[in-house]
């Protein structure tokens, strides 16, 4: 029998509507009973996730929508985030290798640190091309504590 | 993004007035720490007690921010909400930046 908690959002594929979006679905997880030792977690990694929706899936193209779909069980969260730009490069979910740091304050990146952080954070990470949609869904599980 | 700057002796301290630092403001952000730290103390401390939350981007313009204080002037983080510390754990930056629980912390400890 299901028994997962609901809740959905939907909003346009830009960085302030995407800003808004991750806040509010945020303190909806937390109303809804995700622990609150994984709120950080997963709050970290959807913004991440999002951010390469607006950033890259929807580069050079109109953005449309961003739908996120959160499904809360006792003991995982499933987020299923869905939108209509760019596959991901040759269809699959990137490597999650961080951004070396270098060896001098010039040679720091500034960036490169989404797709590991996304993987650090959940427990699996699946994704779905289809009917020129991308499905990408993220896993957080959380067993009871001893 | 609001910053507000103050300066007591060697020490310079932005506070940020926003509960985040995100894609959404990353670009304001680094170009408020530009003009606020311009021409300022040899130690700046970035007071992030009211930011609650920062993505990569975030952080990206935190180093950024850091780059164009050029190698005479230092950057330290002060006030880390846990999730603020853990993008900077996880991503490893805790090793580059000083990071003060408060900014009390970050004010009894004189720079180097």
């Amino acid at each position: 029998m299901y028994n997962g908690k609901c809740l959905d959002l939907s909003f346009a594929a830009t960085e302030t509507e995407a800003s808004d979006g991750i806040a509010q679905l945020s303190r909806g997880l937390a109303t809804h009973g995700l622990p609150a030792h994984k709120a950080g977690d997963v709050k970290i990694a959807l913004a991440e996730a999002i951010n390469n929706v607006v950033e890259h899936a929807y580069a050079d193209i109109t953005p449309a929508k961003v739908k996120v779909r959160c499904r809360l069980h006792q003991n995982w969260l499933e987020i299923l985030i869905s939108d209509t730009g760019n596959p991901l490069p040759g269809f699959r979910v990137p490597d999650g290798i961080p951004a070396s740091l270098g060896s001098t304050i010039e040679d720091l990146p500034e960036g490169g640190f989404g797709w590991f952080l996304i993987h650090e954070l959940t427990s699996d990470i699946r994704y779905e091309r289809s009917n020129g949609c991308n499905r990408l869904s993220l896993r957080f599980d959380f067993p009871e504590p001893v | 993004m609001a910053l507000t700057s103050t300066t007591t002796d060697a020490t310079q301290i932005i506070k940020v007035h926003s509960d985040r630092i995100d894609a959404a403001m990353a670009i304001q952000f680094k170009e408020d720490m530009r003009n606020q730290a311009e021409g300022g103390a040899t130690r700046v401390v970035l007071d992030l007690t009211s930011v609650e939350f920062i993505d990569s981007s975030g952080l990206g313009a935190i180093v950024a921010s850091m780059k164009q204080l050029g190698n005479e002037r230092r950057l330290d983080l002060a006030g880390l909400h846990p999730f603020v510390e853990k993008v900077f754990r996880l991503t490893r930056m805790d090793t580059v930046f000083k990071l003060y629980p408060t900014l009390d912390d970050a004010l009894s400890t004189s720079a180097d």
